[in-house]
């Protein structure tokens, strides 16, 4: 055999456009939260001055529940002696179809989780890698490469790489703002469409989340309405990822697409263009199952979802032991009544938290995270740069990794997505404190400075008003005199985002 | 305007091949020893059942691992919520050194240079979007498994050329065959990004050999822009190991460490033959250019290994006692089964190709054909289909070039079912023979047509790779 010439060549130019582009969207800035946590991460007991992590997006307050149940459910574990028998078929089973109990229970959860108003049809359930690979599935069915989704944002950072990286779809957003307390209207969805279509795009539908993420907002029935009425009349998708479907507070009112498919006339609605994505990643807590689920009324499109399923099934133990769990009413009717709870009391302390700090966030009803109101801290209202400069502030002094509004593609800068689901409740309280102390701490200050400063800018009315109103800016500006670096673009080596 | 894409309208899911028609069939009328003893014997069913004894008892003995506890302590929380895309390191571990040990120790695995993926299904198509554009091309030795149709192609636009292989020589891969493959590509205006190899061979169940491998090392040292993945999922069904040249080993005895070569060298791997575990989705891809690693790690978010069945798996393979027995056994079973099917083919004149690996046989029955044509060879195929109730693969699912051979498993059932297919093929065979008399005047009047549908086939193994492209054609 001929032995090939040295060559210290990484190789690089041997790989595929997509391997080699940034379309994953990794080296994205703002991965710096994540990396500072990673190097410092709180604990209560050894690392209590450590960074308290606030921008993953999950729910870790019923997995108690969860365990409890698997502890009295031996036989839906294959590991079990009381469930070993079935090891055998089930570590077999590679049908792409599913287990059948396991596409009842999630039927039957599903429908459930919304409170019973609908049902849906296991056989049109399809599973998929997590939401990641249903939302990238949808797309290999709904669109060619160079065709266009609509989104509203702001909107989850990963859908960049999720929708369109492998895919080759392009994503347009529709902005929401908050003049309106970001509510998506048909209008502005309208606009969006007739201006991609007079750019020459081919728009293939729009994907939303609701509840939304980072918004913790849902959509209404009369907009969810307005909305299938819209892409009917023009023929194009809608995909609705209701992944934090019952993430609900006690009291909130969540109206899935599938109410509206049933509701609307059927001149009215194309149910062949309405696709439902979900997971158990949000309600359950359950992330590292890797549970996605395909909802489609298209029935094309069931099969053909299907057949891409082959590329990120659900294994096999984990349907089996899911089949049992979510088939279990009383588990199942318990689980949601009280996770629905916990979340709203856990919003509920930290919204009132943030009040006395004078922060406030949107009014929402559900979700795993509050859309944090900052924009009176920014040193300049308009600039992007100065929500990048507070956010630094935020992880390297008050040691919270939060998400900038940016990172979710807001028009605005000055908002901030922090999740509250994922700690414990004497973090959440450690988390406030430092909230609470940074926030007066520097109020104090500068009541003094602000006092200095009135004398010296006497003549000058409008800059008075101005100082009135920068108070608190003034503070981050005696930060930045202080010597804090600038933020700097650091290429994150970080697991990817569960934001 | 469509309302769908042209991937989900399309048929290069390649699911309407007769590969997948005999599954559908056997769906309908599977055979079962009390419920249905006259239904449909499943043989076209590449899955390893011989070893679950094995595994049963493993679990019996190590409660923790079934039961989300380390060392007593309850670990659910922490496995509900993992989803790092670089996976469980005390599983990454385990199985790069199970790796290790189905090539008899002669190489090691570093856990950093692997990926975890959702089945060797979803890490073969990765590999593909990381290494090749869409209307690239992957060459790819005939006869192959007929998914790599879908998985390599469907979603990334890669094209497949074959590197045609002909029982005259074994179906080994030669030099000529490699080039003629290479400058067909070149005639189609597709560029080449790689060979594709799976080794040991499905549907041929042979190891690659030593004289093969240079073949290709050769040329991909010539050709400075191709990877060569080698898909080694049947790695640990080698009835000896010592027979099995995996490509790292490749690279090792020849010392291309700090050459090119080594990064375009890749492994896939997958635990769905070897342990027999296909449901729990356990696929990987191993290589040695950093570039590919960090693409693919990020892509396999789109099919993640289940945290729970990481951690069983983690337990299952860091128990070397019971690894190393598994593998003895497995491969011990493996072979005395490949024995019966092949003594009692050869009992009613029936050869295969001299298999030393996989869970299926590449089964001769030319003599059997009407005539030599891929019809003759449809015809074949439905009649032990309806008729002898058995589903086997043919040939030309697999993209084979000449007609009359057929994919045959024999690990997914008991020894008994396998008794039963064997005694009924005897019968159709018996029966056959006394009616091949009578046949011999229908062949006389067919040799008029036989030039006319060499042609036809000659185009048939094209047409199954290129059914899409030509619709863009048109």
């Amino acid at each position: 055999m001929e032995i090939p010439e040295k060559n210290s060549g990484r190789g690089g130019a041997i790989l595929s456009k997509i391997a080699t582009n940034d379309q994953h969207g990794e080296n994205s800035e703002y991965f710096d939260g994540w990396k500072a946590y990673d190097k410092d991460p709180f604990h209560l007991s050894r690392n209590p001055h450590g960074i308290i992590q606030m921008g993953l997006a999950e729910n870790q307050l019923c997995l108690d529940l969860i365990k409890d149940w698997i502890k009295n459910n031996p036989q839906a574990s294959i590991c079990t002696p009381e469930g070993a028998h079935q090891f055998s078929d089930i570590a077999n089973f590679q049908d792409y179809h599913g287990l059948k109990e396991f596409r009842q229970a999630i039927a039957n959860f599903m429908g459930k989780a919304r409170g019973g108003r609908v049902t849906f049809d296991p056989d049109r359930v399809v599973m998929s890698g997590g939401a990641t690979g249903a939302n990238e599935t949808i797309m290999f069915c709904l669109a060619d490469p160079g065709d266009v989704f609509l989104i509203p944002s702001p909107y989850y950072a990963a859908f960049d790489r999720d929708l369109r990286w492998r895919t080759g779809v392009e994503i347009i957003p529709v902005h929401c703002s908050s003049s309106d307390n970001f509510k998506l209207t048909v209008e502005a969805v309208e606009w969006a469409y007739k201006k991609a279509q007079e750019s020459n795009k081919k728009v293939k539908g729009l994907i939303l989340t609701n509840p939304s993420n980072p918004l913790g907002t849902m959509l209404d029935k009369e907009t969810l309405k307005n909305l299938t009425r819209f892409v009917t009349s023009n023929n194009i998708h809608l995909v609705v990822d209701e992944i934090y479907a019952a993430t609900v507070f006690a009291g909130g009112n969540f109206v899935s697409v599938a109410e509206v498919v049933d509701e609307v006339d059927i001149s009215e609605v194309n149910v062949d263009l309405i696709h439902i994505v979900y997971s158990l990643s949000k309600d359950m807590g359950l992330p590292g199952f890797r549970v996605g689920i395909i909802y489609s009324y298209n029935d094309s499109v069931v099969s053909c979802a299907r057949k891409m399923s082959s590329f990120g099934l659900v294994s096999s133990q984990t349907q089996l032991m899911l089949a049992s769990m979510l088939s279990d009413d009383r588990f199942v009717e318990n689980f949601l009544m009280e996770s629905s709870r916990r979340l709203g009391i856990r919003h509920g302390v930290f919204t009132s938290g943030l009040k006395k700090a004078d922060i406030t966030c949107l009014t929402s009803k559900a979700g795993l995270f509050a859309w944090m109101d900052l924009r009176h801290l920014l040193r300049d209202r308009d600039s992007f740069e100065s929500e990048i400069e507070l956010w630094h502030i935020i992880i390297d002094k008050v040691k919270l990794n939060v998400s900038p509004g940016s990172s979710f593609r807001c028009t605005e800068p000055g908002w901030f997505r922090v999740c509250f689901a994922n700690m414990d409740d004497d973090t959440l309280h450690v988390a406030l404190q430092r909230i609470q102390d940074f926030v007066s701490k520097n109020n104090n200050k500068l009541v003094e400075k602000a006092s200095v400063h009135d004398q010296t800018i006497q003549n000058n009315n409008a800059k008075k008003q101005k100082w009135r109103q920068g108070n608190l800016r003034l503070s981050f500006r005696r930060l930045y005199e202080d010597g804090l670096s600038s933020p700097g673009i650091m290429s994150p080596h970080s697991p990817l985002l569960r934001a | 305007m469509d309302l769908l894409s042209r991937k989900a309208t399309c048929n290069s899911h390649g699911q309407d091949s007769s590969y997948f028609l005999g599954w559908e069939e056997y769906e309908k009328n599977p055979y079962d020893v009390i419920k249905n003893p006259q239904g449909l014997i499943q043989m076209g069913l590449a899955e390893n059942q011989l070893c679950f004894d094995l595994l049963e008892s493993w679990l019996a003995n190590n409660p923790d691992a079934a039961n989300f506890k380390r060392d007593g302590q309850s670990i659910f929380r922490e496995l509900a919520l993992f989803q790092d895309y670089h996976g469980l390191s005390s599983f990454k571990n385990a199985l790069a050194d199970f790796m290790s040990e189905n090539r008899g120790n002669r190489v090691s695995f570093d856990s950093n240079n692997l990926v975890l993926t959702a089945g060797a299904t979803s890490a073969n198509e990765t590999l593909m979007f990381c290494l090749a554009n869409p209307g690239d091309a992957f060459l790819l030795p005939t006869p192959y498994y007929p998914g790599f149709d879908r998985d390599l192609k469907w979603r990334t636009g890669v094209e497949i050329v074959p590197i045609q292989c002909s029982s005259t020589n074994g179906f080994r891969i030669t030099k000529l065959a490699l080039e003629e493959a290479y400058e067909q590509a070149k005639k189609l205006n597709l560029n080449v990004k790689g060979i594709l190899i799976t080794n040991p061979s499905n549907p041929l169940g042979t190891t690659t050999t030593q004289t093969e491998l240079n073949i290709l090392f050769d040329f991909i040292s010539k050709n400075k822009n191709i990877h060569l993945v080698s898909d080694e999922i049947y790695s640990g069904t080698v009835f000896n190991s010592s027979e099995f040249i995996s490509v790292m080993e490749i690279i090792k005895n020849n010392q291309l460490e700090n050459t090119d070569v080594f990064n375009r060298v890749h492994i896939v791997y997958s635990l769905s033959k070897d342990l027999g575990l296909p449901g729990f989705r356990v696929g990987a891809i191993y290589s040695n250019n950093k570039d590919v690693i960090s693409a693919a790690t990020k892509m396999s978010s789109f099919g993640l290994v289940s945290s729970q069945t990481q951690y069983l798996l983690s337990a299952l393979l860091s128990d070397k006692k019971f690894t190393k027995n598994y593998l003895r056994e497995n491969q011990k079973r493996l072979k005395n089964r490949q024995r019966k099917l092949v003594s009692g083919l050869e009992a009613m004149g029936i050869g295969c190709l001299k298999s030393n690996a996989g869970l299926f046989c590449w089964v001769d029955m030319r003599h059997l054909l009407s005539s030599k044509t891929f019809e003759a060879e449809m015809e074949l195929w439905k009649k032990i289909v309806y008729e002898v109730k058995l589903n086997i693969s043919p040939g030309s699912s697999c993209h084979c070039e000449e007609p009359g051979w057929f994919r045959v498993c024999f690990a997914n059932m008991s020894e008994e079912t396998l008794n039963l297919a064997l005694k009924r093929l005897k019968k159709f065979v018996d029966d056959g023979n006394s009616k091949r008399s009578c046949q011999n005047n229908e062949n006389q009047r067919q040799k008029s047509s036989r030039k006319k549908t060499m042609s036809t086939v000659s185009n048939w193994v094209f047409r199954l790779s290129f059914q899409d492209r030509e619709a863009e054609e048109r």
